[in-house]
């Protein structure tokens, strides 16, 4: 049997393996394996429907906001069409189902497709520039494509909504918080799986390399156009991946959510996480999920109490101001997220007590 | 006919209007190139400072406007100080996210104090100033708003040519490094640049309070159209920016006096695509030879 081994007290890394590892000991690789088996074996009989229902939440936010992290902190492009791309995949789903009748393990990988070429569709004229026009691309996507949501009534049936058929695997019935848990967890395990990976192959590199220096990446024969594209792509492909898990898990989907307020709420997600970090972006979800679901408990109470009810407070503003006063704070007090909290906590344990 | 001169007129004041919203956007453009995603919310900000000023302190309007200036002018300082040097040196993406979070803190704050109402001024403008030419009729407001535009176009482009102040800022944009090591102050020039286009925000965002009413969501969206008229306009072009302006203010109206309303709110965006596919730099901007 092969020696655990435990962080060495400094980088003695000599080989390119070495380096690209994702656990760095065999104590991470116990602990994560741990943790799943913890994840899937007692927590969805542990935990309260309520409590469920947030976790599930979080597991699909956290596969979109994976996708916006490939986006902005592997590429360097920002996007703030997030949320109408998930529109697109919720509402591809949702009629992949219905009108074509398409079953639900082929219908969520076909609306992720589908919102991979609708995000190509807006990043093709933008993607060819320097600086930062996808930005403004996708900015002009969200709006373009809500309104088609809402108007293009023989496709999406407009402000009505759509009902889904419910999810079922090989005539297996998937209802409930608890059966849909496995299928959220599974599905960002999975995502998550992929994205890691991808980012140590030659196409992370590529990414990482176009963010940081685009010129030295095209002199060392990156072609920039079709990497930022196909960035792009896969973000946006996440990003309908998760939408549809979303229109499944909600089963009636109407056009109202998928705003520009959901799009900032994603960059939150990235930016809270870390950028460049896949399990960053977890953190973010979690994070941002707890601050709603937080905010949601907080004015119930303010309203129950009648201590701000005759101001009329309500909810949505104070999400607003709470978002967006996170989002600054993380920026200039810790721009690489709550990644980086996470592991300076970690070597603080690592190098007590000499933590220098 | 009466309804299409109807509609120009409406069009092109509407369209002034979005140019001169535009301006401020530029020049922080021009003198950082950051993406101001905040704009919206800054004109939401100086319009209810005026209401504040002019309704609930009972300002006469020849006080409370310059007061409104001022502040605006302050509050772009503070922005900067606060918010943007920290960031100095930085990579822009970190910048432009921050106009985000920015803009989302600022309208919730709005929302929390004053609500979603619509709110409008008392009427102040004399009725002497309106326009009539046969069957068109121009407000007063129309009037008031293309002149101060037409003096804040004229008083930028002597800016950006002649002063010492407005060519450092066009430095800073160029090469924020170059102009750096010639003894460019950049950070003044930010706090500047961040102070004017604060008070050409709040300015325009008065002007429009007081023809559409000031609701916080409106205007935030106003700040947001802003961004397929600057690109038509060229990104970095002051001048841009005003025909910008009038071209999707025009739009806007023809399509929803002759297509459909609901199109109306859309047809700025979709130009916004068309252009980057076959003009990305706009009709007047600078291009940049390098591409990628």
């Amino acid at each position: 049997m092969r020696k655990l081994h435990f962080h060495p007290c400094g980088n003695f890394n000599d080989r390119y393996e070495q380096e690209l590892t994702i656990f760095e000991t065999d104590f991470g690789r116990t602990a994560v394996l741990a943790g799943l088996v913890i994840l899937f074996a007692v927590i969805p009989y542990a935990s309260s429907a309520y409590f469920l229902y947030i976790l599930n939440t979080i597991a699909i936010m956290s596969i979109a906001a994976i996708g916006l992290n490939i986006l902005i902190g592997f590429t360097g492009q920002l996007s703030l069409g997030h949320g109408a791309f998930f529109g697109v995949g919720a509402y591809a789903a949702a009629i992949l189902s219905t009108d074509a009748g398409f079953p639900f393990l082929f219908a969520v990988p076909c609306a992720g497709v589908i919102t991979a070429l609708v995000g190509v569709l807006f990043g093709l004229p933008s993607g060819r520039l320097k600086g930062l026009y996808l930005t403004i691309a996708t900015l002009a996507g969200q709006f373009i494509i809500e309104y088609l949501l809402v108007h293009w009534e023989g496709l999406t049936r407009g402000t009505m909504g759509i009902v889904l058929p419910e999810a079922s695997i090989f005539g297996v019935a998937l209802g409930g918080d608890r059966c849909f848990f496995y299928i959220a967890y599974g599905a960002l395990i999975l995502m998550t799986f992929i994205a890691v990976n991808l980012m140590r192959t030659r196409y992370g590199r590529a990414f990482v390399a176009i963010r940081d220096n685009d010129r030295a990446a095209e002199g060392m024969g990156i072609p920039i156009f079709p990497y930022k594209l196909l960035s792009f792509a896969i973000s946006s492909f996440y990003a309908g991946f998760a939408g549809a898990l979303w229109a499944y898990y909600m089963v009636s989907i109407t056009t109202e959510p998928f705003n520009l307020g959901l799009s900032v709420e994603y960059i939150a997600m990235v930016i809270i996480g870390g950028l460049g970090s896949i399990t960053g972006s977890i953190f973010g979800a979690i994070f941002i999920t707890g601050l709603n679901e937080g905010l949601r408990w907080l004015t119930d109470i303010l309203m129950s109490t009648n201590i701000l009810s005759a101001i009329g407070l309500s909810m949505a503003p104070l999400r607003e101001l709470a978002f967006g006063t996170a989002i600054v704070l993380f920026i200039l007090l810790e721009p690489r997220g709550l990644a980086e909290v996470w592991r300076i906590i970690r070597s603080n344990f690592r190098l007590w007590p000499f933590s220098y | 006919m009466e309804f299409f001169i109807q509609l120009l007129v409406n069009g092109l004041s509407i369209g002034f209007l979005y140019g001169l919203a535009a301006m401020g956007f530029v020049m922080i453009f021009k003198s950082s190139s950051v993406l101001n995603f905040a704009h919206g919310e800054l004109m939401a900000l100086g319009a209810f400072v005026f209401l504040v000023l002019i309704g609930w302190a009972g300002l006469p309007v020849y006080l409370a406007f310059p007061l409104t200036l001022v502040f605006c002018f302050i509050l772009g300082f503070v922005v900067e100080r606060l918010f943007l040097r920290p960031l100095i040196g930085e990579p822009l993406i970190y910048v432009i996210m921050l106009t985000v979070g920015l803009a989302s803190m600022f309208k919730g704050a709005m929302l929390l104090i004053w609500g979603g109402n619509l709110y409008t001024f008392p009427d102040f403008l004399p009725e002497g100033l309106a326009i009539r030419w046969g069957s068109v009729n121009i407000p007063p407001v129309y009037a008031v708003s293309i002149v101060i535009g037409l003096i804040f176009l004229m008083l930028f482009g002597l800016f950006f040519k002649y002063s010492s102040q407005g060519i450092y800022m066009r430095s800073v944009a160029d090469n924020q490094p170059a102009a750096l090591s010639l003894g460019v102050h950049v950070r003044k020039v930010f706090a500047l640049s961040w102070a004017i286009a604060a008070l050409v925000a709040g300015m325009s965002g008065i002007v429009l309070g007081i023809i559409n009413g000031i609701n916080v969501h409106d205007l935030s969206s106003i700040g947001l159209k802003v961004f397929p008229v600057v690109i038509l306009g060229g990104l970095d072009s002051i001048g841009g920016a005003v025909i910008g302006g009038i071209i999707i203010g025009l739009l806007e109206t023809f399509t929803g006096g002759y297509l459909s309303t609901s199109l109306r709110d859309v047809i700025p965006y979709i130009v916004l695509v068309f252009i980057l596919m076959v003009k990305p730099y706009g009709l007047f901007g600078l291009v940049e030879i390098e591409r990628v």
